[in-house]
């Protein structure tokens, strides 16, 4: 039987938690894989080699950048799952500031706090061989993956914008018909149109799509009533790494 | 997962280690070292690294946190979005109008099924059953195991319906919601949470038939207290010292930084307390609906329970308690004129308290008058508990002397995943070593 890991980093155990809120498949999938070992659900542990490793949470302690490399050494095929996985999540706000001042302010002991300048995405340190986005992840698209990688195809995992969920859907635009910022046009798919559908515009919890055109957004955004400052606050958060990296690409196109 | 045990029960002096510890939320470990019987030093460590939200939350907006601030935990993230929503609204002086802050309970109830239908059924369970995982439970108890499955599924379906998603809800904002639900959405949800209510109660009865070691607490307890059986606010209550106001919290809850751990210890007016099921149910048992009360005594629960093993129990009646909750307030709901009220900016500062699955959780914020946060304080019930999780260790342990190394180890693993400590929050959580010489 196929082994499975589940390994936890800096998280909210939000991404791992969706593989146990799979009510409906959770012993199904249990008949068909061998949950080798998964520390929040498990007290049995067995050692790797594993065929299939899915890895939560940023890198942010040296200790932590060793395991996901032994981890890697042990894993047939690794697949990240999450913001903090793929992105660093919202604690890599830490990459924009001062990680000592950042501590001393949590911390009545700062010395006792032993943590890097950066939260890094596992693909940072390892090869990452497939992404599951959001913060949190899709549970249609963990089962996805898993169903793909235990019948031996590639995972379909969509790489267009959350726009795209919105049409398919048939939610009527929040932005066109009501003027409400939404980043729907540069967030990558996998939701399902969560926000629009609930009457709130996308705030990017699955981070940029492949190809997001930020020079054609921020203006939208400021149209539609978003301040400079807001339009940081809001690509600011657990994918502030990613939708930095394109903000900076846009403006040197422009440049 | 224990690494390595060695010495022997017969010995003046032994040790035993544990890596890291399973079936609890984050990353945490222990360290105990006995000498001629007597445990020198306990220490329940948290290595979770942390990730600063107090940091980052300054300079953010006053409509950030309940986004932000769900993101320290995905097990209850509704409980941070409730407490962050609370201290802010209090800090530009809102109060919202009651079927918000029903429809706010109801999204609660949703948080507390399925985290107590997780932790009852996925995390502790297995250990009274001799099992490591749900997995191996379901071998020989599969009916059981998918009662549990499907009481947990009620409680994030209903999470889905009122906050669009179960882990960190995307419907939550400062003043309410960004939409609601009609009668008719709710409707269907009643039928399930009424086949749900007949899981929550044979719940109950089974997990009253376990066997439970003998365990007696002596914190003080420290809940929320109000109307009804606390959850999405209240006042606050305590078994021993006279109450205070939430905006007191921080005068008499103080968090102190010890090398250990990532997590900081709270402890109240400098004692060691307990908060979560045995303090909520000790300090409004009498507010549970008949239903749930009639559950509690057939199951043998007095009008307190101080053993922590048994607070699987109380979690069970809290489960039917909050099937029902949900169910009255689908009955009794009216929906609300408008989803949400504005809430505008003023300086000063907010506190706010909800009764997360795992206890009491404080937020503060300080804003300006252009709603900018300046200063955050985030309590959790984990750091809360980390005292008296220590203190049970030590009376394991003495109790336990004539246990050899593994069973002891073991025994002390369940002695804190009966607090279903939630180390991603309290980190600001454990791998298990004890040292016996």
């Amino acid at each position: 039987m196929p082994t499975l890991a589940v390994w936890k980093f800096a998280s909210c155990d939000g991404c791992q938690l969706t593989l146990l809120d799979c009510e409906d498949e959770l012993l199904t999938l249990a008949e068909q894989v061998q949950i080798a070992a998964f520390a929040e659900a498990s007290s049995a542990m067995v050692a790797g080699p594993y065929d299939v490793s899915l890895v939560e949470g940023s890198i942010t302690t040296a200790s932590d950048a060793q395991r996901i490399r032994e981890i890697r050494s042990q894993s047939t095929v690794l697949v990240a799952i999450g913001a903090c996985a793929t992105a660093g999540g919202i604690q890599a706000l830490r990459n924009f500031a001062d990680v000592d001042e950042f501590a001393s302010v949590v911390y009545a002991r700062p010395d006792y706090i032993q943590t890097l300048a950066t939260s890094t995405p596992a693909s940072e340190h390892v090869t990452v061989d497939y992404e599951l986005r959001g913060c949190p992840i899709d549970r249609g698209q963990l089962l996805e993956t898993l169903a793909a990688l235990l019948v031996g195809r590639k995972p379909r995992l969509p790489a267009a914008t959350v726009c795209t969920e919105c049409k398919r859907a048939g939610v009527t635009c929040v932005t066109v018909a009501e003027g409400i910022a939404c980043l729907g046009p540069v967030t990558h798919a996998g939701c399902g149109a969560l926000c629009p559908r609930h009457h709130r515009g996308c705030y990017g919890c699955f981070g940029p799509m492949a190809t997001p055109n930020m020079g054609a957004m921020i203006p939208l955004l400021h149209r539609d009533g978003m301040s400079g400052g807001d339009v940081d606050r809001v690509f600011g958060t657990f994918n502030v790494t990613q939708f930095e990296a394109e903000r900076n690409k846009a403006e040197r196109n422009e440049a | 997962m224990t690494d390595s045990a060695r010495g022997s029960a017969s010995g003046a002096a032994r040790t035993l280690r544990v890596g890291a510890l399973t079936r609890v939320e984050g990353e945490g470990a222990l360290h105990v070292e006995v000498r001629n019987g007597v445990p020198e030093i306990i220490e329940f460590n948290i290595y979770e690294p942390p990730r600063f939200f107090e940091a980052f939350l300054r300079g953010r907006m006053y409509t950030e946190p309940p986004d932000l601030t769900a993101r320290i935990c995905g097990i209850c993230p509704v409980a941070y979005q409730t407490s962050a929503c609370n201290a802010i609204e209090d800090a530009c002086g809102v109060t919202l109008d009651p079927e918000l802050v029903a429809l706010r309970r109801l999204l609660y109830c949703g948080e507390w099924i399925h985290s107590h239908a997780l932790h009852i059924y996925l995390l502790h369970a297995p250990d009274f059953l001799g099992a490591p995982d749900v997995i191996t439970v379901a071998r020989d108890h599969r009916a059981a195991v998918e009662r549990g499955l499907a009481l947990k599924k009620a409680g994030n379906r209903l999470q889905e319906l009122v906050g669009g998603r179960s882990i960190h809800p995307v419907n939550v904002r400062v003043g309410g919601f960004y939409s609601v639900p009609t009668r008719a959405d709710l409707k269907p949800m009643a039928e399930q949470l009424r086949r749900a209510l007949d899981d929550a109660l044979a719940t109950v009865e089974w997990v009253a038939g376990f066997e439970f070691p003998d365990l007696t607490i002596d914190a003080e307890l420290l809940a929320l207290t109000g109307d009804r059986y606390p959850m999405e606010g209240g006042a606050i209550a305590r078994s021993d010292g006279p109450a205070f106001g939430v905006a007191e919290f921080s005068d008499h809850v103080r968090e102190t930084h010890v090398p250990h751990s990532t997590a900081l210890h709270a402890t109240l007016d400098g004692h060691q307390h307990l908060t979560g099921p045995l303090a909520r149910y000790a300090l409004n048992h009498e507010l549970l609906s008949p239903l749930a009360r009639e559950a509690a005594a057939a199951a043998g629960l007095g009008a307190e329970c101080r053993n922590p093993f048994r607070s699987i129990i109380v979690r069970a009646v809290e489960v039917v308690y909050a099937v029902q909750e949900a169910l009255r307030i689908i009955e009794d709901y009216e929906r609300p004129a408008r989803p949400y009220l504005e809430v505008e900016p003023r300086p000063g500062v907010g506190h706010g308290v909800s009764e997360a699955p795992r206890g009491l959780l404080y937020h503060r914020y300080e804003i300006d008058e252009s709603g900018r946060i300046g200063a955050a304080l985030i309590v959790p019930p984990t750091s809360q508990n980390q005292a008296a999780i220590e203190a049970d260790l030590a009376r394991v342990v003495l109790a336990g002397e004539a246990l050899d190394d593994a069973a002891l180890t073991t025994l002390c693993e369940r002695a804190i995943r009966n607090y279903d400590p939630c180390i991603s929050c309290a980190t600001h959580f454990l791998t298990l070593r004890v040292d016996r010489r």
